[in-house]
């Protein structure tokens, strides 16, 4: 399979300022793939990078084993969706879907069936003669796809797109965008700072934080095998408790801490000796444990009722530590100021470098 | 009619105009279409007063009376002042008359000279509206989407600091520039690359300068006002698509920014051709512009009611001109003043 896109050590400056650090990517042709991260981090400097809006400092953005250097925006085989999507308010929606093929010199007769075609794809086939400003969120949304794919480009770029929408909308457009996707079959480029759309619709997921890629993977497997503790972080909820590494085997690492001797998974091989931390997740943290390895005692001071799952915020030693209790678990959650054993197997956790 | 009647008739139409909005408000509000507290209830007895005083005098002893009382005059004849008030003094359409036919009685011949310098005058009014827009339009692009803060408020301060010398001085300047022994022409001169002086201001050149240069403010705050509120994105957007530069510019930014144009162009088309500075410090001895010739209507023949008549003739079509205009472009009269 061929690449569609692929960063080569991409770094972007802006006077002092490193937006994007030597980042390395190869994204296949044809797939989802979501660029997610807090706001700063990056990730719209590499999709107007990647669109020609931004030239790189070093490095070399190749689009379809193309170079990219010198190429203008108007060039690229690439379409963006903008966050504020950016239509043309001048223009009917048929005019804005079919602005694209007008620049391109396509003949009107063609150009009228193509943006037909185009808004029957969206589901908006009647509302082509309508104003931008007489659709509502959802329908402008979809407006700006038809008119970014009508270009029939090789890569569409979308920079958080539905951040606009509320959220039952957002919820819709999602899977809406997953469907127009998969039907389409090109490569779909997504930004998001919302983990919840990178693990909902992207075949894989960069994370990015402070201008550098941290992992790249699946959404399962940044999710379950976080490579740092920001990813560990900020993809989710997750308990971090500080320690030394006292003892390693088998792909483990055994970990002193205020709360005992802890275990979790090792994937960095960390040597003895070595302060990290210790990740888990809340819904890893079971109460009543069956398990032998790793047991510990904290206080429950507060808890939340959220319908489907219950929040218990817990202290042990100090540290605050998050418990989720499923909507499966019948049994009355333990009082505010109770003791509470939890515990939890070495393979759901992981022990990483301190950030 | 009697012309004296007219008067009194000039008096009273703005205020039976008045006296009708003032009776449909009333009305509306017995009807109950309009309710909620009063104009004085809302802004008190003091500055309602205030407000009502100022802005009548504003509207009618600055605008409308003056105008109207013009537009009278227009259709009165010239009289000894003994005869005003006289059987001669009648309503007439010899002033017209003469701005066609050169005399007030006779139709036998057109008025070559007068017709030819109104036309001429529309005509390079309109060339030199568009001749502003096309000087005007990258500018303010540039300094609307493309320039930093500190750049555009050092380009505002540049254009802004000329105009605070007085309109006839800026056109002797243009004559100390481009005069046969002007600093153009000597400089050319001195250059080599020309052996004899041009009169640059017996070819207009002088003329079209300074009044392109008169209203170019007029022509770039409308303009940048309008590219400004322009969503850069637009811009980018269309870029994406593949849209080339012009295209950029043809399709999106100009379409958008119509209203700004229109009321640019609306000001400095009805401003150029109302000139009088420029035209009598910068006409070369061949050119007649139409300006000058109202002047010497009031001025040199201290016929005044023909003066009326000519002021009147030039002010109707502008008007109609510009309103042409902005029902061929599409857009509305509350538009362009957005």
């Amino acid at each position: 399979m061929t690449e569609a896109v692929e960063l080569a050590n991409l770094t972007v400056r802006f006077g002092d300022f490193t937006a994007v650090e030597n980042a390395n990517l190869r994204i296949q042709a044809g797939e989802f793939f979501s660029f997610l991260g807090p706001s700063g981090c990056g990730k719209t400097t590499i999709l107007r990078t990647i669109s020609g809006f931004i030239d790189p400092t070093e490095g070399a953005v190749r689009i379809g084993g193309q170079d990219m250097r010198g190429v203008g925006a108007n060039q690229r085989p690439t379409a963006l969706i903008f966050q504020s999507l950016a239509l043309f308010p001048m223009m009917s929606v048929a005019d804005n879907v079919g602005y694209g093929l007008r620049v391109r010199g396509v003949a009107k007769a063609l150009r009228d069936r193509k943006v037909d075609e185009l808004l029957n794809v969206v589901a908006l086939g009647d509302q082509g003669g309508k104003q931008v400003d007489e659709l509502s969120g959802g329908q402008r949304q979809r407006v700006a796809i038809a008119r970014a794919l009508a270009v029939e480009p090789q890569v569409l770029l979308l920079d958080e797109p539905l951040s606009a929408l509320d959220l039952k909308l957002r919820q819709h457009m999602r899977n809406e965008l997953r469907a127009i996707q998969r039907r389409v079959g090109i490569t779909f480029i997504y930004i998001t700072h919302d983990q919840g759309e990178a693990l909902t619709m992207s075949d894989r997921i960069a994370v990015m934080n402070q201008g550098r890629i941290e992992q790249v993977g699946d959404g399962r497997t940044v999710y379950d095998a976080p490579d740092t503790g920001f990813v560990a972080s900020f993809v989710g909820e997750t308990n971090a408790i500080p320690g030394r590494i006292t003892a390693t085997a088998d792909g483990e690492a055994a970990l002193e801490t205020p709360l005992g001797v802890l275990r979790g998974r090792n994937p960095q091989t960390l040597p003895v000796g070595t302060a990290a931390q210790l990740y888990v997740r809340p819904e890893m943290l079971l109460p009543d444990p069956t398990t032998p390895e790793n047991r510990l005692s904290a206080t429950v001071e507060d808890h939340a009722y959220e319908g489907n799952l219950t929040h218990l915020a817990c202290r042990a030693a100090g540290l605050r530590l998050t418990v989720l209790l499923g909507a499966r678990d019948r049994r009355a959650p333990p009082a505010s100021g109770a003791s509470i054993a939890l515990g939890f197997a070495a393979g759901d956790a992981r022990v990483l470098p301190v950030a | 009619m009697r012309s004296s009647d007219g008067h009194i008739f000039v008096l009273l139409l703005p205020l039976l105009v008045i006296a009708g909005f003032a009776l449909i408000a009333l009305v509306d509000r017995r009807q109950g279409r309009v309710t909620g507290p009063g104009f004085f209830a809302r802004n008190g007895v003091g500055i309602g007063l205030y407000l009502l005083l100022a802005v009548s005098f504003w509207a009618l002893l600055v605008i409308v009376l003056p105008q109207l009382f013009m537009v009278e005059m227009a259709f009165r004849p010239k009289l000894p002042p003994a005869a005003t008030g006289g059987p001669r003094d009648v309503y007439t359409l010899e002033n017209f008359r003469y701005f066609l036919y050169g005399s007030t009685t006779s139709t036998a011949a057109w008025n070559v000279t007068h017709l030819t310098a109104f036309w001429k005058t529309i005509v390079a009014s309109i060339l030199v509206t568009a001749g502003n827009f096309l000087l005007c339009y990258p500018l303010a692009f540039y300094m609307a989407q493309m320039a930093k803060a500190a750049r555009v408020r050092l380009l505002l301060l540049l254009l802004i600091a000329p105009y605070w010398v007085n309109e006839v001085l800026r056109a002797f300047a243009f004559r100390v520039i481009l005069g046969t022994s002007g600093v153009l022409n000597k400089l050319l001169l001195g250059a080599g690359l020309i052996d004899a002086p041009v009169d640059f201001l017996g070819l207009d050149v002088g003329l079209y300068a300074g009044l392109s240069y008169a209203y170019l403010l007029l022509m770039i705050f409308p303009l940048y006002n309008a590219i400004e509120s322009l969503d850069g994105r637009l811009i980018e957007a269309a870029r994406d698509l593949g849209a080339p530069w012009w295209r950029i510019h043809k399709d999106i930014v100009i379409p958008f920014a119509k209203p700004g144009i229109a009321s640019g162009c609306t000001l400095v088309f009805m401003l150029t051709s109302g000139a009088l500075a420029a035209p009598l410090v910068l006409g070369g001895p061949r050119s007649l512009w139409f300006t000058p010739i109202v002047y010497d209507r009031f001025y040199q023949a201290f016929n005044w009611p023909q003066g009326s008549a000519y002021a009147f003739i030039l002010l109707l079509t502008c008007v109609a001109f510009v309103l042409a205009v902005l029902r061929l472009g599409k857009l509305s009269l509350g538009e362009i003043t957005r």
